[in-house]
């Protein structure tokens, strides 16, 4: 096949769902993880996710926005089709990303009421927990190769092509995959928090004093080891529950030049992110699993080619006229030179440690 | 009501709901840095209270704007997805700006509310800045989008297909300009209003001044921190509510030429006429709505009678319309007033004192404070008025003249269902949101000092800052160390200063 702007934009919008599972997913990960927060540090659990997220989250979240905007302005057809036939799943996933992000606010800027907090948490918790699994629904949908429109209605109805074992287990695995991002990125922070608290003083890590941060690291370890374990079977049950309607998808997975190297890769790298994890290596676990996360959905993006949304639309037959694509082409090349350095600049700033107190004046 | 009116009911209660959000998040913004600004360059504590209370507030609602536009930008698919199949390619570059001028605002306000600490002072400024900054160029891209919507412009229209598709000439709507100079205003003025509002109630609620000893001491340092906060509000809503009435007859005379039966909607003139009158409650200018849209009594005003019945707008517009422009006369009024107490103020009255504390400020009349009480909520009444009359203004179209909104909106049946949801949705959204904000309000109103000491022990998830658990316990130790006003040199020091209330 050969590349153009139509490609080109499909490139960059797989990108930023990559970005968005990396970074908003892991976000939703948390909420995760603060539901599932139990044991005598359930509160310590829920403070570290907050503590973790609190900054990022609405920066991360606009990946999804770019998405969003990417396809109604480079493949509106997609974006029309997939809106019409999708309206119930894509109605829920809203909701709840209003009120996982409500809630979160509402927690944080609210009255701190201990009760008040823990209703706001409990939307918070229970919003982050569904919203992935309908995520992976539609994802899951839009793989299966149902979703079709026939005279401008969705072919078998408004329900037919998102409610069945397929997309719901693509949303599990979705779910899996973000908690266990979450997991990882959690043990990696609460590690540091427990190394620089060592160094600096109980005070520099706040309430998350070493012991406490080195016990926090050990519980979400072990979380991320079972969220990384329940990636196998969700995707094993994925793979088997897939309909005739992704057999392209399935042939391009299985059978392209680069499915071998791929699909060892990825495995390699799966491997390496659970070994790291087993051993400790946080930092190196961190990256493995964000590098095996980037994997499985490149292979998605990959093998969906050379449609967006099959059988109706190819990349190529549903894009905007050339003109749109080159403007935009050109708006992402300069958007990127802003937002790039930006978000380096903002993660990396609260990736350090918080400055120590001021040495304290006579 | 059929699926038509509930997606179009459920756009509309959703844009409705967003778009205070949206004003907000563009105008707060400036505020919180304008006031960091003040305590870099005096050093005075009240500023840094001030901004941080302020940072705060845009903290919560910014949140609460980014999940709202984000439903908004799936919600045009769900509802219109005729609209955006062929609008798309035409009108999703301003979408696109939007989506990185948006992801800078949420990238460096995240720096700037947990960056106190760790940014030195100038780069903590210049992050405020940015979030200011791409505030506005966020407004103006979603604008943009609007406008085209009214006076759509960069393509052909062949056999139903929207072919010849010029993306930047779609984005240089003749409705452009206009539109976007006068929403960014009414966000300003929306914001600042009721910002000088909440100030204005809390100096009328302080002790009166005179007399002595510590209690005058501390009454004089209150009425000192809200007089800073009101005298800060007023310096943007001012000149903004003061271009507002300019900006709105410049918008009326290009909705005359654009889209005249939205004009004759606006002041519900059936019949073509010359000296078409403009009604203000009672009262009825002969001429007035020639001169409005053409600046001449006798020009000839197009009436609703030249296209069928069924294409009328909405009544609603009309009122709508009032409710604008008679707000926007008040709070233009309301800016006249507090621009003669000001330069009266700087003619006669002494000069303030090294802290800042005057005897009396040049708003404290009690008047002026009810009349500023009073206006707070007017200029988000007329934003969502102003919002009524384009939107609605523009129906039967979505995109004027060439795309009807029934011929927009989803095959989908029951679309009560989730009108009735989201309603439902944003009103406890609402409702929490108020609860919020009201108790961020009555914090401000507490008659006690909010940038001494004692406020901040008794409030300390005042700080912008997530790790609270950790800095209670410093600032604790801060405070007890450097007495209630640290001294400039101490307070301006290496951008730690920012932790000390």
């Amino acid at each position: 096949m050969s590349w153009g702007a139509p490609e080109a934009v499909a490139a960059v919008m797989l990108a930023a769902l990559v970005l968005y599972a990396l970074s908003g997913g892991a976000d939703f990960g948390g909420g995760v993880w603060d539901l599932l927060a139990f044991g005598p540090r359930a509160a310590a659990q829920r403070r570290l996710v907050e503590r973790a997220i609190a900054p990022i989250w609405e920066a991360n979240h606009v990946w999804l926005i770019l998405l969003v905007v990417l396809l109604f302005t480079a493949f509106p057809r997609v974006f029309a089709a997939a809106s019409i036939a999708l309206h119930v799943p894509l109605t829920a996933l809203l909701i709840g990303i209003v009120l996982r992000g409500g809630a979160f606010a509402f927690r944080q800027y609210g009255p701190p009421r201990p009760e008040y907090r823990r209703r706001w948490g409990r939307v918070f918790a229970l919003a982050s927990a569904v919203t992935p699994v309908v995520l992976g629904v539609v994802v899951g949908a839009v793989t299966s190769g149902d979703v079709r429109l026939a005279g401008g209605v969705p072919v078998g109805g408004f329900f037919a092509s998102w409610v069945g074992v397929f997309p719901l287990s693509v949303g599990i695995l979705t779910l899996s995959l973000f908690a266990f991002l979450a997991a990882v990125y959690l043990a990696h922070d609460a590690s540091r928090l427990a190394r620089d608290g060592a160094g600096a003083g109980a005070a520099a890590a706040g309430d998350f004093a070493p012991e406490v941060a080195r016990a926090l690291a050990e519980d979400f370890r072990r979380r991320a080891l079972v969220a990384g374990a329940a990636l196998g079977p969700a995707a094993l049950a994925a793979a088997l529950t897939a309909g005739p309607g992704t057999l392209h998808f399935r042939a391009a997975l299985l059978g392209s030049p680069w499915s071998w190297p791929l699909q060892i890769l990825t495995g390699g790298v799966a491997l390496g992110a659970f070994a790291a994890l087993w051993r400790r290596r946080f930092a190196l676990a961190r990256g493995l699993a964000a590098a095996q996360a980037a994997l499985i959905l490149a292979g998605w993006g990959l093998a969906q080619q050379p449609y967006l949304l099959p059988p109706d639309f190819t990349i190529r037959g549903a894009a905007a006229p050339a003109r749109t694509l080159e403007l935009l082409l050109a708006a992402l090349a300069a958007g990127s030179v802003l937002l790039f350095p930006s978000l380096a600049w903002l993660y990396s700033v609260f990736s350090r440690p918080a400055p120590r107190p001021r040495p304290r004046a006579g | 009501m059929n699926d038509v009116m509930f997606a179009r009911g459920q756009m509309a209660m959703s844009l409705a709901f967003h778009i205070v959000f949206a004003a907000i998040g563009v105008a707060m913004p400036l505020f919180m840095v304008l006031a960091e600004v003040q305590w870099r360059r005096t050093g005075q504590a009240d500023w840094l209270a001030l901004a941080k209370r302020w940072a705060k507030g845009t903290a919560a609602l910014f949140a609460v704007g980014a999940v709202s536009g984000t439903a908004l930008s799936f919600e045009l698919g769900l509802l219109f997805p005729g609209f955006m199949e062929h609008a798309g390619a035409v009108i999703g570059m301003p979408f696109s700006l939007e989506g990185f001028a948006f992801f800078t605002e949420a990238i460096f306000l995240g720096l700037y509310l947990y960056g106190w600490e760790r940014l030195r002072p100038w780069a903590h400024v210049a992050a405020g800045v940015v979030v200011a900054a791409s505030g506005v160029a966020s407004a103006l891209f979603v604008t943009l989008a609007n406008a085209w919507m009214n006076a759509p412009r960069g393509f052909r229209v062949v056999d139903g297909a929207f072919v010849d598709v010029d993306p930047v000439a779609a984005m240089a709507s003749p409705a452009a300009a206009h539109e976007v100079v006068h929403s960014v205003a009414a966000a300003y003025m929306a914001t600042a209003f009721a910002v000088a509002g909440v100030h204005a109630l809390a100096l009328l609620r302080a002790p009166a001044p005179g007399g002595d000893g510590p209690g005058a001491l501390a009454a004089g340092a209150l009425r000192a921190f809200h007089r800073k906060a009101l005298g800060l509000a007023l310096a943007v809503g001012v000149p903004a509510a003061l271009l507002q009435p300019i900006v709105g007859h410049w918008s009326g005379q290009r909705v005359a030429a654009l889209q005249p039966m939205k004009l004759a909607a606006m002041e519900w003139l059936v019949e073509t006429r010359a000296w078409a009158p403009l009604r203000l409650g009672p009262l009825k200018v002969p001429g007035g709505l020639s001169v409005m849209a053409y600046n001449r009594p006798d020009a000839v005003v197009h009436g609703l009678a030249e296209i069928p019945r069924a294409d009328w707008p909405h009544p609603l517009v009309h009122r709508a319309f009032d409710v604008m422009v008679g707000i926007g006369f008040a709070l233009a009024g309301l800016s006249l007033w507090a621009a003669w107490l000001w330069w009266r103020s700087r003619s006669r009255a002494p000069k303030a004192d090294a802290s800042g504390a005057a005897p009396v400020g040049w708003a404290d009349g009690r008047r002026f404070l009810w009349a500023t009480v009073l206006a707070a909520p007017l200029g988000f009444v007329a934003l969502e008025a102003g919002w009524v009359v384009t939107e609605l203004g523009r129906q039967p179209w979505v995109v004027y003249g060439v795309l009807r909104t029934a011929d927009a909106a989803t095959p989908m049946r029951g679309l009560v269902v989730p009108f009735v949801t989201f309603t439902l949705l944003y009103a406890g959204l609402g409702l929490a949101v108020t609860a919020v904000v009201w108790r961020h309000v009555a914090s401000t109103l507490r008659p006690a000092p909010p940038a001494g000491p004692r406020a901040e022990h008794g409030d300390h998830d005042d700080h912008g800052d997530h790790e609270h658990h950790d800095h209670d316990h410093h600032d604790h130790e801060h405070q007890d160390e450097h007495g209630p006003r640290p001294s400039h040199a101490e307070d301006r020091g290496e951008g730690r200063g920012g932790e000390d209330p």
